[in-house]
This record gives C-alpha cells, structure tokens and sequence, in this order.
C-alpha cells in the first residue's frame, strides 16, 4: 500500500503555554470522509485551520501526497474550505461566488464558466446563479459554500461544521446529500463538527478529540461499540457507566463486581484481579421487564422508573437502582398500545446479555 | 369625535414624535432656508429691499419672477470657469482623502482592539483647537522661511511641484493650488477616515480568510473583497469631503491664491462687495443643484444596487 494521502506528524499548536492541539499524528487515505469529532475548545478547527494554512503549526509537520506543505501560503495549497455559516462573499451573486477560486487561477473565460455551471448544476442551483447570497435560504446557502469550494477541483475538501446552521431535518438530509456529492466528486475531505450523528453518518472514520489530543480513531461502529476509554464511552452516544472492581478473570469470561450487580462477561480481560474497571453499557442493548429475568445472579438489577422520555420510534426509562444510581435503558416501541406498559413509579428489572458489555480500563 | 382624538393621540405619541422629528429638523433648517435662498435669487432689488413675487394691483395678480442673474450665470464665463474649478479641487481634494484617508482607516481597523480608541482620539484630536488657527498654521509653514517650506523647496519636491503645475514658481508654496488642496485634505481627513473606518471596523474577516483559502493573494483579495465591501463608507467619506470642500471659503481665502478662485469667494463678493442679493442667492442654488442633484441620483443608483445587501 502506498503512503497515506494526507499525513499529520506529531503536530502541536501553542497559543503561548495553551496546547489547543498536542503532539497530533494521523494519517488519511484518498478518497475518505474523515471526521474530527470534539466538542468547542477541542482543537479540531485549529487542527483543521492548519491543514488549510490559515494557522501555522508550532511544531510538527503536515505532508499532502508526500509534499511538505510548510511555509506554502493558504491560497496555492490545493486544498480548500468549506467555512463554518459558509463565509459568502455578500457582494457577489451566486456564480460570481463561484467562479472567484478559478478566476484566480487564470483560466480562460469559457473554461471558468464551464467549472461554475458545472458547479451549478452539482449542487442543483442553475436557477440561482443571478441571486445574492442574501436572497437564498439557508440549504441553499450551504450548497453554494460546498459549490465555491469544490470549483477549484481541489485535492483535499476541509468542511468546517458543515452543516451547522441548518435545523435537524434539513440537516439530516443534507448529510446524505453531502457525502453523495463527496462520493461523486470523488475529493478526500477532512470535517469538522461537534454533532455526532452528523460524524457517524458522514464520516468513513472519526478521531475523537479533546483537550487537543486524539483519544480514539476509528470507523463509527468501532468508537460506538469499542470506545478506548471513559471519556470516549460517554461523549459518544448514551451510556451507563458502572465502577467495579475485576473479580475473575479468565480466558473466556470475567466477573466484574460493582455496587449494583455483578458482571458476567463473556470474554477475558488483560488485567490483574481486584484492578478497578469501568462498565459501560449502552441503553439500546439492555432488556426491561417487570418479573426477574431466569438468571438474575449475574448481568440484572432491579430499580424504580424514575422518568420516561419518549422518542416515538422508542423510550428512554431512567431505573433509580437501590444503590441511588441512575440507570438508563432504551426500550424500542415496536407495538401501538400496550396495556401492561410500564410507568412512572413501576419497579422494573433490567437485564442484558454477556456480549452487552465493553469493559473500560482507562 | 373619539377616533379623532385617538388619531390625535396617536400623532402625538412616541413613535410619531421619533419619526417626525428628523423631517422637522430637515424641513426648519435645510428647506426653508434653501426656500428663502431661492426666493431672493428670483427677486427684482428695491433699493436695499426686494420686491413682492406676488403682487395684487387693479385687479390682476401678478407674479414676478425675475431670472435675469440665472441667465448671467450661463453667459458668464467667469461663473461656469469658477464653478468648474470648484468641482475640480474639491474632487483632488476628494482622491487625496481618500488615498491618505483609507490606509489610515485601514490600519486602524486592523489595530488591536486595546489601541482602537486610542487612535480614533487621535484622528479627531485636531478637532480640540480652532480650525482657523490650524489653517493659519499651515500659512505659516508654507510661506517662505517657513519649515515645511524650506524642506519641499530644499528637498527639491518644490521643482516638481511646479513641473505638475501645482504652484506658479518653483520656489513658491502658498497661495498655490498646492497650498489649497494641502490645507482642504488637512482639514477634511477626519471626514474621511471616520465613516471608511466605521465600515472596515465590522467587516467580516472570514471573509478575506475564504477569499485567501480560494486562491487569492492578500493584494488581490484587498481588491477583490474588502474594497467593493467598503463602497458605502467611501461614498459616504466621499460625500463628506466633496460637498463643503466645493463651496469652501475660508481656506481658499487663506491658503489659496489669485488662480484658486473658488465659489464660495465668488458668492461672498456678490453679497457682500456688489451688494447684489439675488445674484450671490442664484450663485447659491445652482451650486446645490449642480452638488445634490448628481449626488442624488447616484445614491439612488447605489440604494437599488445595494438593496438588501445588509
């Protein structure tokens, strides 16, 4: 295999004695949608900021296609950025918003019109073209910004909270829309955004980021379903995170014991008995009954429903366990009515699999 | 009876009061004194008074309005000669503004945010002493012996000044067009600086970072972005600097010289050296006719370009 498309080395930004990014490495493939994934304050535009040259790094060293891209000026990087709330320029019209990238280029005139219709047309905004940027709704602000940076065919598309300043159900569909067009274009693109439905759904792999670190890298399903640590547990989806202390540890089970209930799961650990660990359980992968499950030694504790929140596709049930901790689990609604529904104040017990488990150390 | 008190009322309130009131102030003390301006150019002297427009006698109503000085002003080579020059130094004095003017408004924008204040001070610091006295000091060092004299002249520059034909003699400053036009970009900078720094001071600097991120260099992305996004604070400094820079008087008088013949030197011996009224009112009205009516019409040009553009 041939060397990464885009590779950060060792990486650090210093805003005098404040690291925004430490000693950042991360190598991306050509063709991926790669998400930095963190909350405000993490890093991830700064980092992002880098990779465009509007910020310099302190240290480290930043290489497209194997070219060191220090001391080039932002504007002959191939690369370009899609900016947070879009950054339109508000005394050109739509095309002219487009065609400023080749333009600087020096192509022909014909060739300009050429890329800016073809633009045009990606994004499905033909008719649009004479319009100011004030006179557009937000979506099609957004596919005007995504048009202006991609005229300039770059090698590397950054997006920047992409799909921000859209509401929930414009977002959710301008995601798709989003990677399709990537996909066409066929551009490696680096994004940034704190939303992560948004990083799951659009992204082939998400570096989880905070305090200007990288705490995980990986596929979604892999930093959903195996996340490294706490921190990356908690930040990523809904999670009960229970304290205990490794009982048994065997090639294919352990016992965990913690305040609650003990903990049978169904492979080995790498760790000394007694160690602490951290359970971590996902509320879609726990089962809720009124009776005891068969087996309620291992992996079931019993509590009293505290709240309700409901979702429509399903609810969230908050179990007041005896040890005073709060227990989420997530109940799909898969029937319209039912009358033995549970409710506020019902005590409950909920049980889960061998397999539910992912066993934190860090 | 009650919906007219309400309606009374209603005028009477706040909202009314706030919008009303910038029509009165325009109406109190731009239009009816540019009426009064208007009536004397149009009237027949009676002795040191004017004559009735409007007189009723045996029965017939008759209106006088006596155009003669408008025709004088067409005929006159020397009005239409001033006139031109008028407009000429103050549209000089409009570009050196601006050329100085909007670097300055430029850096200030760009300054830190803790020194900002501290230079706007310093742009209307001059404003704290009398205007005469700092147009008087300028005829101080300009005129021989005087510092800014002595270093233009020994400099050389005063050679080249003459060869561009800003002064008569090569070694000569004051009362030259050089001298005028130094003194009315002196004194009309602020005028400038202000609104181009107001306008830079909020623009969106992403802006400029997209632009770069596009492929523009810093130079082409000041021309591209952030001059066509400053238009309305150089219109509006424009404004500012031309209209009293053509009808200016004081620095002509001051600083000018016997080729610097301005309108407003023109106007002031026909009040006040000819006595002749209704000459110095039409001298007035066509020099507000030929400054607001171009202007306004650009401006509605501008608003409908604009329209909409936040």
């Amino acid at each position: 295999m041939s060397a990464p498309f885009l590779q950060v080395q060792d990486v650090v930004k210093d805003y005098g004695g404040n690291l925004a990014v430490d000693h950042v490495s991360l190598d991306i493939n050509k063709g991926e949608i790669f998400a930095l994934l963190g909350s405000s304050g993490c890093g991830k535009s700064t980092l992002l900021r880098m990779l465009a040259g509007l910020e310099k790094p302190t240290s480290g060293r930043i290489l497209l296609d194997g070219r060191d891209l220090a001391g080039m000026p932002p504007y002959q990087r191939p690369m370009n950025m899609m900016f947070q709330s879009y950054a339109l320029f508000p005394h050109l019209t739509v095309w002219d918003n487009i065609a400023f990238g080749p333009r600087r280029e020096g192509l022909p005139k014909a060739e300009v019109g050429a890329r800016v219709e073809a633009m045009l047309k990606l994004v499905q905004l033909e008719e649009y073209a004479k319009r100011k940027p004030h006179q557009l709704s937000g979506g099609q602000q957004q596919r005007v910004a995504l048009a202006r940076s991609l005229a300039k065919q770059p090698q590397l598309l950054l997006l920047d909270e992409p799909l921000g300043a859209l509401d929930k159900k414009l977002r959710e569909e301008t995601q798709i829309e989003l990677v399709n067009i990537i996909e066409q274009v066929g551009v490696t693109c680096v994004m940034v955004t704190h939303d992560q439905e948004e990083a799951m759904t659009m992204a082939s792999r998400i570096a989880v980021m905070s305090e200007g670190r990288f705490l995980q890298v990986g596929a979604p399903a892999e930093i959903y379903e195996a996340p490294a640590s706490r921190f990356v547990a908690d930040f990523i989806g809904n999670v009960n995170l229970m304290d205990g202390r490794l009982d048994v540890d065997e090639t294919d089970h352990c016992i965990i014991g913690s305040a609650d209930c003990r903990h049978y799961v169904g492979h080995g650990i790498t760790g000394t008995q007694g160690m602490r660990v951290t359970v971590a359980l996902r509320p879609e992968k726990i089962h809720l009954s009124r009776s005891a499950p068969a087996e309620s030694d291992f992996n079931a504790v019993e509590g009293t429903i505290k709240e309700m929140s409901y979702f429509g596709s399903f609810t969230v049930y908050q179990l007041k366990l005896d040890s005073g901790a709060l227990f989420k689990v997530s109940q799909a609604n898969t029937q319209r009515q039912r009358d033995d529904a549970l409710t506020w104040g019902d005590r409950a017990w909920a049980h889960w699999s061998r397999s539910a488990h992912v066993v934190l150390t860090a | 009876m009650t919906t007219m008190r309400q309606h009374l009322r209603s005028l009477l309130s706040g909202r009314a009061a706030v919008i009303g009131m910038p029509y009165l102030w325009l109406l109190v003390f731009f239009l009816l004194p540019f009426l009064i301006v208007a009536r004397i150019s149009v009237s027949e002297m009676q002795n040191v008074t004017f004559k009735d427009l409007i007189v009723f006698k045996d029965g017939l109503l008759q209106l006088t309005l006596k155009f003669s000085t408008y025709q004088f002003i067409g005929d006159d080579a020397l009005y239409i000669d001033t006139y031109l020059r008028s407009l000429k130094y103050a549209a000089v004095t409009t570009l050196f503004c601006l050329a100085i003017g909007y670097p300055f408004a430029y850096f200030m924008a760009r300054a830190k945010t803790t020194v900002q204040p501290a230079l706007l001070m310093l742009v209307m610091l001059p404003f704290w002493t009398s205007f005469l006295l700092r147009v008087y000091a300028w005829k101080g060092l300009l005129s021989e012996g005087g510092w800014v004299e002595q270093l233009i002249v020994g400099s050389g520059l005063g050679q080249l000044l003459f060869q561009a034909g800003l002064t008569e003699t090569a070694g000569r400053l004051m009362n030259t067009p050089f001298s005028l036009v130094l003194g009315m970009t002196y004194t009309y900078l602020p005028f400038m600086v202000l609104p181009l720094y107001a306008n830079l001071a909020k623009m969106d600097l992403r802006l400029l970072e997209a632009a770069t991120d596009l492929g523009a260099s810093a130079w082409v992305a000041f021309w591209t972005i952030t001059v066509p996004l400053s238009k309305a604070g150089i219109i509006a400094g424009s404004m500012l600097v031309f209209i009293p820079c053509v009808g200016e008087f004081v620095i002509p008088e001051l600083l000018g010289g016997p080729s610097t013949l301005m309108i407003g030197r023109v106007m002031w011996d026909e009040f006040f050296s000819n006595n002749d009224w209704p000459m110095a009112a039409s001298l007035a009205v066509v020099m507000v006719l030929l400054v607001i009516v171009p202007l306004a019409i650009f401006n509605k040009y501008q608003a409908e370009a604009q329209e909409g553009q936040k």
